[in-house]
């Protein structure tokens, strides 16, 4: 047991209580700490909405001019079979025009193939296909303009629609996820 | 101040009193409480507020014995209110009307303590926690208004948990924290269900403190004087029972209409639509309460970087967030922004007009958060937020140095200016 001379100051100044103090505070921090973690934890996506991470796609009905719009994990993804004019109408863009500069070759595997995810980059509305200024997308919540590549080029949206990670599986079939 | 004038009468109430003076407190808070005697109609939005706040959770309780909060069954449970439940259809009205009768009465209780400079020492306390309280009302109405799972539901649930996306690094973390997912989608229904249900009874935990903090310093009062004594008072009973009473009354009409004869008005035709994660409605609006902030939010459409590079510091987005938020958090700092020290505007000839100046900007942005994004509006909306912000940061500091109030009546009871000569009386 301790005695009084041990809970006086030693010779640093560090008394015994200031360590059981230090030691109690941090250990409660600890646990509280691991108490209040899965309560946060419990609001992040569930393992079964994890689970639904792939979406298969079949282009071959896609004729040139259409799009359309797949759900991949509960979004809306765009899949648009462009024209030629449609293409060189992005691939002719200065890059010094764009809020958000990316050449469209970056943004496509393959030129006729547009695949995007379909949510405005401002506030998450799903923006019309074939309208806006620019004619490509536009966003009617806020009024964002995006080109035939899926790029901002007006309003308050700050970035390019997102291009998701997918693979051609073969020349009709492609794998987004 | 205190005049506890309670007496109980009786051998119980006396008992009761000894060990748990509830009654005392009642009395003090709804009887006794020595009111300033010269408090006009707009003193009555307050109790009004509170009674709405009361019928409110009322009606909330009994639609969420009926309502389903899966995202496939809640548009269906909705209806199955409107059409099945006995009386579904007027509690539905009287609680989806009520939001904005809510709103209603708060926003002209604001305007007042704007107006007679309620929320100036000693008052700072007590309009902190009324900005706390209408934080918190904004969040309630917004997860309310996410239940019926119409398609101005979902997309106006969509718009505002993207608001957090705009925060650098950790935004998208977040978004995906608050959905449950990676979209609006049934978690997100859930939860705001459940939270939807909870924050009303923290808004009575504040609502409590709001008038423990009104009792401690006494209701301001249309003059902005202090009260000098018991014959500048009278007891809140029976003269402000019966004065609120009158206006419950008429404010009960008014809700009466809505909800008769109008139930719709108020909400948006899109959301008897049942969600569809993949279109957006052509225009989506907030329902009519939070017009001047949506206005706010889309007024920035400029990035603010560094000069002659490309380098974005702020991007629109953020900015446009940050705004918003900045409308309302800078509530907190009026107190200390507008150190005038007479409080009410009948005093103040530049701050009358500035109040309805402000008064008319709230009322245009507004109207610019009602109409889609194009011709005149995004630049209405952009002088409007600018303006908005200027009168709280700049104008009201400046007007606290440079304006030269009226001078002041005595007291409530002889509000005659002697030094003038002009009469002046209150009625």
């Amino acid at each position: 047991m301790a005695t009084d001379s041990k809970d006086s100051s030693t010779g640093n100044g560090i008394k015994r209580r200031d360590f059981i103090y230090v030691a109690s505070a941090g250990l409660g921090i600890i646990a509280t700490g691991s108490a209040v973690w899965p309560l946060i934890d419990q609001m992040n996506p569930s393992a079964d909405v994890l689970a639904m991470s792939i979406t298969d796609v079949d282009l071959s009905s896609i004729a040139v001019g259409q799009s359309i719009t797949v759900v991949w994990q509960s979004k809306p993804v765009f899949i648009r079979h462009r024209t030629p004019e449609e293409i060189a109408e992005a691939r002719a863009v200065p890059l010094e025009d764009l809020p958000d500069p990316q050449t469209d070759e970056d943004r496509v595997q393959r030129a006729e193939w547009l695949i995007m995810v379909g949510i405005c980059t401002h506030l998450g509305c799903v923006p019309l296909g074939e309208q806006g200024l620019y004619g490509g997308w536009f966003c009617p919540c806020h009024g964002s303009h995006y080109d035939t590549s899926g790029r901002i080029r007006q309003g308050p949206a700050p970035d390019n629609l997102v291009i998701p990670n997918y693979e051609f599986l073969d020349d009709n079939h492609i794998r987004i996820g | 101040m205190s005049t506890d004038t309670y007496n109980p009468k009786g051998k119980f109430f006396r008992w009761m009193d000894d060990r748990l003076p509830i009654i005392r407190l009642m009395h003090g808070t709804f009887v006794s409480y020595p009111t300033p005697k010269n408090l006009n109609y707009w003193w009555n939005f307050g109790s009004l507020a509170g009674i709405v706040l009361m019928i409110m959770m009322i009606t909330g309780i009994v639609l969420a014995m009926h309502y389903n909060s899966s995202a496939d069954a809640a548009f269906d449970s909705v209806e199955h209110i409107m059409r099945d439940v006995n009386y579904g259809w007027l509690i539905r009205y009287v609680h989806a009307n009520g939001g904005s009768m809510f709103f209603i009465a708060v926003y002209i209780h604001m305007f007042r303590g704007l107006y007679y400079g309620s929320y100036k020492a000693p008052r700072e306390m007590l309009w902190i926690l009324g900005v706390v309280i209408f934080l918190l009302m904004m969040m309630t109405a917004f997860m309310g208004y996410v239940l019926p799972w119409g398609q101005m539901s979902f997309w106006g649930a969509t718009v505002i948990t993207n608001l957090f996306s705009a925060i650098p690094l950790v935004g998208d973390a977040i978004v995906s924290w608050l959905w449950g997912g990676f979209a609006v989608s049934d978690p997100t229904l859930n939860r705001f269900y459940s939270l939807h249900y909870l924050l009303p009874f923290v808004i009575i935990g504040v609502v409590i403190l709001h008038i423990w903090a009104l009792h401690i310093q006494g209701s301001n009062n249309p003059l902005g004087i202090d009260v000098k004594g018991p014959q500048d008072q009278v007891n809140f009973h029976p003269y402000y029972i019966m004065k609120d009473s009158f206006g419950l009354a008429a404010f009960i009409f008014v809700f009466a209409v809505f909800v008769f004869y109008f139930p719709n008005m108020l909400g948006h035709p899109d959301n008897y639509i049942p969600a569809n994660p993949l279109v957006t409605p052509e225009h989506i609006v907030p329902e009519w309460y939070f017009l001047p902030f949506y206005a706010i939010l889309r007024a920035i459409t400029f990035d603010i970087g560094i000069p002659g590079t490309d380098i974005v510091l702020l991007d629109a987005k953020l900015l446009g967030v940050i705004a918003m938020f900045a409308s309302i958090l800078v509530l907190f700092a009026l107190p200390w922004l507008d150190s005038s020290p007479v409080r009410s505007a009948r005093f103040r000839p530049i701050y009358k007009w500035a109040f309805w100046i402000f008064f008319l900007d709230c009322i245009m942005l507004g109207y610019v958060g009602s109409q889609k994004p194009e011709g005149i509006m995004p630049i209405l909306g952009l002088v409007g937020t600018v303006y908005y912000l200027a009168h709280f940061l700049i104008l009201l500091p400046w007007l606290s140095r440079f304006e030269k109030p009226l001078p002041l009546p005595e007291s409530i009871s002889n509000p005659v200016i002697k030094a003038t000569g002009e009469v002046g009386h209150e009625q």
